[in-house]
């Protein structure tokens, strides 16, 4: 575990860079993050993808699949994956200021 | 565990309804029929029909190990006597009647219900993969229809790429892919065309496994066989025309013969029980106690479950224990107790008459070690050996003749025990 600093806010990251207390998070640094991660400015499907994600956590504890993201987030798989290239679940939820989903076996 | 003796649950007859009668069905079934009076607790399981699958056998079908109609038994043979087993689809279940509601009309009411009714695939949900080319270069394995179909498509192949494709976690038994991988190595070493065949493992996981110490170890093993892993692989589609598969993010894996495991979800029923499901359709659970977190008196085994552990028969029959009492004390008026951790072991076909045996929980991840005992083992952890492989094959009579009627095996506890395994030290490397 290690701090960091996004937009001015000091903020827990574990060894992978995902926010272990989701109440540090706010608008600017999910920006300063997405930045990082080479994603540049986040647009309005992007925010309503982290939202979601967000909410999805705060509710039930466990962060989104890819697949819950496609059925229920409003936004489809394809899109997903254009707007955070790669692995969408993981993305978003690091730039969601949440724990990375766990791999579910 | 039978310690805790038999408990008088009741001044009137309590109903179970178990929906499902496979392998969490019939275990929990049986069990709660041994430890209840039939004047105190009637049970019921549910099914749509009565041919029973021993799921693990569907890896061997295409390799010519194991007969299609060898795996299949009655549903309603495997239920002790007192059981009442009934055909039918089920529509819905209401939480608020406490009611299973038939395709058919008829109601079943319940003082508690068992959610036991499994996964199910959902090729749908995968563009093109019932499309071009099913059935003659796009196959699966996951169906007793689907492996057997299979089963002629290997016979015939003399050479070109082979690619292996799990679309997206969660799936039944996460290392039946890798299985599939190591047994095609040898079948078609045995064959003399290894040699003219490209072996590619496809996964959307980052790595050969979702566990690091096993992940590494499994995917060496791949290595050693010449067989390819790309990892990240998100399958968007499958164009058997093209005879491709083409990821979300436009990666593309030719191949000449896929066999490619389906997305799963629930049972429909569940999507159409209102409150009941997630949005995969499995039961939402508590990880420790399996009470259903939309209502106390309802519970959710094995696949059904919405459990961060594997999909197999072994979480299953741990499972068992923990549910079993469970049902018992909420009937009883007492709250549920968290004993599940999550335990799972599973045996890894690697071809040559070998076999790994694997053996975690929740907490602790797959290790190297020994395995039920500390020393004596006698079954090596995470190393391939021909005991493991003689282990796989004798957990077939004792799927049907121990874990159905609801046992305990000997000497083999329902929590996960560390005695035995070696922990990683720090830095990762075991």
């Amino acid at each position: 575990m290690s701090t960091m600093t996004y937009a001015g806010t000091a903020v827990e990251v574990d060894a992978e860079g995902f926010m272990i207390d989701p109440s540090q998070w706010n608008e600017d640094v999910a920006a300063a993050i997405a930045a990082e991660a080479g994603i540049g400015e986040l647009s309005d499907r992007h925010l309503q993808v982290v939202h979601f994600m967000r909410d999805r956590y705060l509710e039930s504890g466990t962060a989104p699949s890819i697949r819950t993201l496609g059925k229920a987030s409003g936004v489809p798989i394809k899109e997903l994956y254009e707007l955070f290239p790669k692995g969408p679940a993981k993305l978003a939820a690091k730039i969601a200021g949440i724990p990375k989903p766990r791999g579910c076996i | 565990m039978r310690s805790r003796g038999r408990r008088r649950i009741l001044y009137r007859v309590k109903r179970i309804v178990i929906i499902g009668g496979g392998t969490g069905g019939t275990m929990v079934a049986n069990r709660l029929r041994r430890e209840n009076d039939v004047e105190e607790l009637q049970i019921t399981v549910v099914d749509r029909d009565d041919a029973h699958l021993y799921q693990p056998g569907l890896l061997f079908v295409p390799f010519g190990l194991e007969r299609p109609e060898g795996i299949v038994r009655s549903r309603r043979e495997q239920l002790h006597n007192g059981i009442d087993f009934r055909l039918g689809e089920v529509d819905r279940v209401e939480l608020e009647e406490n009611a299973v509601h038939l395709a058919d009309g008829t109601d079943l009411a319940y003082d508690a219900l068992i959610v036991a009714s499994g996964s199910t695939l959902l090729s749908e949900e995968t563009d093109g993969l019932r499309g071009p080319g099913w059935g003659e270069s796009v196959f699966s394995f996951y169906s007793l229809d689907d492996a057997t179909a299979l089963r002629w498509a290997l016979v015939d192949f003399d050479g070109g790429r082979l690619v292996v494709n799990l679309v997206d976690m969660p799936i039944k038994c996460p290392v039946a892919p890798l299985e599939f991988c190591f047994l095609a190595d040898w079948f078609l070493r045995e064959r003399g065309v290894r040699d003219k065949v490209e072996i590619t493992l496809a996964t959307p996981l980052d790595a050969a496994f979702t566990k690091p110490v096993a992940g590494e170890h499994l995917g060496g093993m791949l290595e050693e066989r010449g067989i390819g892993l790309e990892t990240e692989f998100a399958t968007g589609r499958v164009d058997g025309a093209e005879h491709r598969l083409v990821s979300w993010d436009e990666r593309e894996i030719p191949f000449d013969l896929a066999v490619v495991v389906p997305l799963h979800g629930g049972a429909p029923f569940v999507a159409r029980s209102p409150g009941l499901g997630d949005d995969l359709g499995f039961v939402d659970v508590d990880v420790h106690t399996l009470q259903a977190k939309a209502a106390p008196n309802v519970f959710a085994i094995g696949d059904a479950a919405s459990l961060p552990t594997s999909k197999a028969g072994s979480a299953t029959h741990f499972e068992a224990e923990t549910l079993c009492a469970n049902v018992e004390r909420v009937l009883g008026g007492e709250e549920p107790e968290g004993s599940y951790d999550g335990h799972v072991n599973c045996f890894i076909e690697s071809g040559f008459h070998k076999a790994l045996l694997i053996d975690f929980n929740y907490e602790v991840e797959p290790l190297p070690g020994r395995y039920p005992e500390a020393h004596l083992g006698p079954l090596p952890l995470l190393r391939e050996s021909r005991l493991n492989h003689l282990g796989k094959l004798a957990f077939e009579p004792l799927y049907w003749h121990v874990l159905l009627p609801g046992r305990e095996v000997p000497g083999i506890d329902a929590t996960m025990s560390m005695a035995g395994k070696q922990a990683p030290k720090q830095g990762g490397e075991p």
